[in-house]
């Protein structure tokens, strides 16, 4: 319980930082912050990476693997999309 | 390596997600940002990769190999006019991805024999659910947006009863993974019926909409995300979850409000598949058409040009197009701006990337406010494929179902010129009495056609 309010803690936290940081944004950039922040959300990454390297079972590792692939596209195609699009945005 | 050390990086791979988002505050550090949270990404995964719990590397690597050959791919070949499908796309594969972790991690538990605290349950439960909601609704969304499937709001007699009913179902699974989370298959059939709850909800939201869905499938994705975060105890897992979900809200609050309607009221109200009112009274002798000649003559004497773009200029790719003529006018001295509505397009901010692709600065992409404030000392709008945000039905019929949708007062610019295909209602299905009005010339044609006989009609003149 106790490490639950911890974890619970942080979550509020980042809440919080995210909405400050994210109010920021001006409009002009807002397709950009979708699939920048749609690679963040990869992070997911980190736990299929761990499912399909510890190979407990074969279920846990096919399960692995999926979330690898899925979780890649995400963040590797999320970054990649944003600097493209980011590129384009110049000044007189 | 060593617990402390990995702790340690996650944390900095934290802090850098932090600061790629906060780049995103301007044009000129966004590009930064966005490279310090691909730093932090890759940070985040080597130590991973380094974990002594690791006895293999051949899935990972393949895996991983797989995955960036297919999401490289798609970044590199994407049209511009294309990236709300492919942030919807996107959107739906980091939900499936949350949602398989956290089942690997109740069948790793499972074949380890527990233990099966609240924490571990609830919150994997809470990733099938909205990792599968994700998954699904995004495909939908993916599927409209490329127009596989209607556009339209598919509304069926008794949705609002099924919808329940799934949830319903959904919220029962969910107590059943928790109260007998040894039986993985309550998470399969959780999984499963969540899937269909993200069809259920994508399925009667129309087109013009989308705005709205992505944001909050772009939401749901980081709140996954940060589930899967409780289920493995990981506390970047719940930090960066929880930036791109409170992104994800903030960018649905923007867009409601952008059409003075609720979030219930997108989700539910079936919006989009009423029928079209006829507007043959509002339009009849009033409406006056223009050729392209009579247009550059227009534009020749003005100061100010405000161009309007909608989705119709995604449609017709007329964007290069627009860029061109916007140069013609700057030459010959005047202003040019580009008033751009939050909810234009398919997805927030569609429209300054496309004019960003055509390599307009983006000084002149105004919000709302500022393009209000310019616009009665505006000589000539151009209208190109929009409708609705132009509607001054909003500010005067209360009655409208855009009453009190904040629009763009193009009408109060000097002239108004509305490049269209045809008199046809927008998404919200009613006539608009900026095409009658008195300051208002309709070139009927198609949007890139239209700019390009503008072009030239300028060019002789």
């Amino acid at each position: 319980m106790e490490l639950f309010v911890t974890t619970l803690t942080i979550f509020v936290l980042a809440i919080f930082i995210g909405f400050e940081v994210i109010t920021k944004v001006p409009p002009t950039l807002h397709t950009p912050l979708m699939s920048g922040s749609n690679a963040i959300s990869g992070i997911t990454l980190v736990g299929a990476v761990l499912s399909a390297g510890t190979q407990h079972t074969t279920l846990t590792t096919v399960l692995g693997f999926l979330a690898v692939v899925f979780a890649t596209i995400n963040v590797v195609g999320g970054f990649l999309v944003t600097h493209r699009m980011l590129g384009m945005f110049k000044r007189k | 390596m060593p617990t402390a050390v990995i702790n340690f990086a996650y944390l900095l791979a934290s802090a850098l997600f932090i600061f790629a988002l906060k780049g995103m505050s301007h044009p000129r550090s966004a590009v930064r940002g966005n490279f310090l949270g691909a730093l932090g990404m890759f940070i985040a995964v080597l130590v991973t990769v380094l974990d002594r719990r690791i006895v293999s590397y051949e899935i990972i690597l393949a895996g991983l190999v797989a995955g960036a050959g297919v999401g490289a791919l798609l970044a590199v070949k994407i049209q511009m006019t294309a990236m709300p499908q492919m942030v919807a796309l996107l959107n739906g594969f980091g939900g499936a991805a949350s949602a398989l972790v956290a089942g690997a991690a109740l069948a790793e538990t499972i074949h380890m024999g527990g233990p099966f605290d609240l924490q571990l349950t609830i919150a994997t439960a809470l990733s099938g659910l909205i990792g599968g909601v994700t998954f699904l609704g995004s495909l939908i969304a993916f599927g409209k947006l490329q127009e596989l499937i209607t556009s339209a709001a598919v509304v069926f007699p008794g949705r609002h009863a099924v919808n329940a009913l799934f949830l319903l179902a959904n919220v029962a699974l969910c107590v059943m993974v928790v109260m007998q989370p040894e039986q993985l298959l309550w998470y399969w059939l959780l999984l499963a019926a969540s899937c269909v709850l993200g069809v259920l909800a994508t399925i009667g939201i129309g087109g013009a909409d989308m705005p709205v869905v992505i944001s909050l499938l772009n939401s749901y994705s980081g709140l996954a995300a940060c589930a899967t975060g409780f289920v493995l105890q990981n506390n970047m897992l719940i930090i960066a979850g929880s930036l791109v979900g409170a992104s994800g809200i903030i960018l649905t609050q923007i867009m409601c409000k952008a059409m003075n309607r609720s979030l219930a009221n997108v989700l539910f109200g079936g919006f989009g598949a009423q029928a079209a009112v006829k507007g043959d009274d509002i339009y009849k002798g009033k409406v006056k058409a223009a050729s392209p000649e009579e247009i550059a003559m227009l534009l020749e004497n003005a100061q100010r040009v405000a161009f309007v773009p909608g989705y119709g200029m995604a449609v017709s790719q007329a964007q290069h197009a627009v860029r061109a003529l916007a140069q013609m006018l700057e030459e010959r001295g005047a202003e040019v701006i580009f008033a751009i509505h939050p909810v234009a397009g398919r997805m927030p901010g569609h429209m300054n990337v496309l004019l960003a692709e055509a390599d307009v600065p983006y000084e002149q992409m105004k919000e709302l406010d500022e393009a209000n404030r310019l616009f009665p000392q505006t000589d000539v709008s151009i209208i190109l494929g929009a409708n609705d945000v132009v509607n001054p039905l909003a500010r005067t019929d209360p009655k409208s179902p855009i009453a009190g949708m904040p629009i763009l007062d193009a009408d109060r610019s000097r002239t108004v010129v509305v490049i269209k295909r045809s008199l046809s209602p927008g998404f919200a299905g009613i006539p608009n009495p900026l095409f009658a009005a008195d300051n208002t010339l309709m070139f009927f044609s198609d949007g890139q056609k239209a700019v390009n006989d503008i072009i030239s009609a300028l060019k002789e003149a």
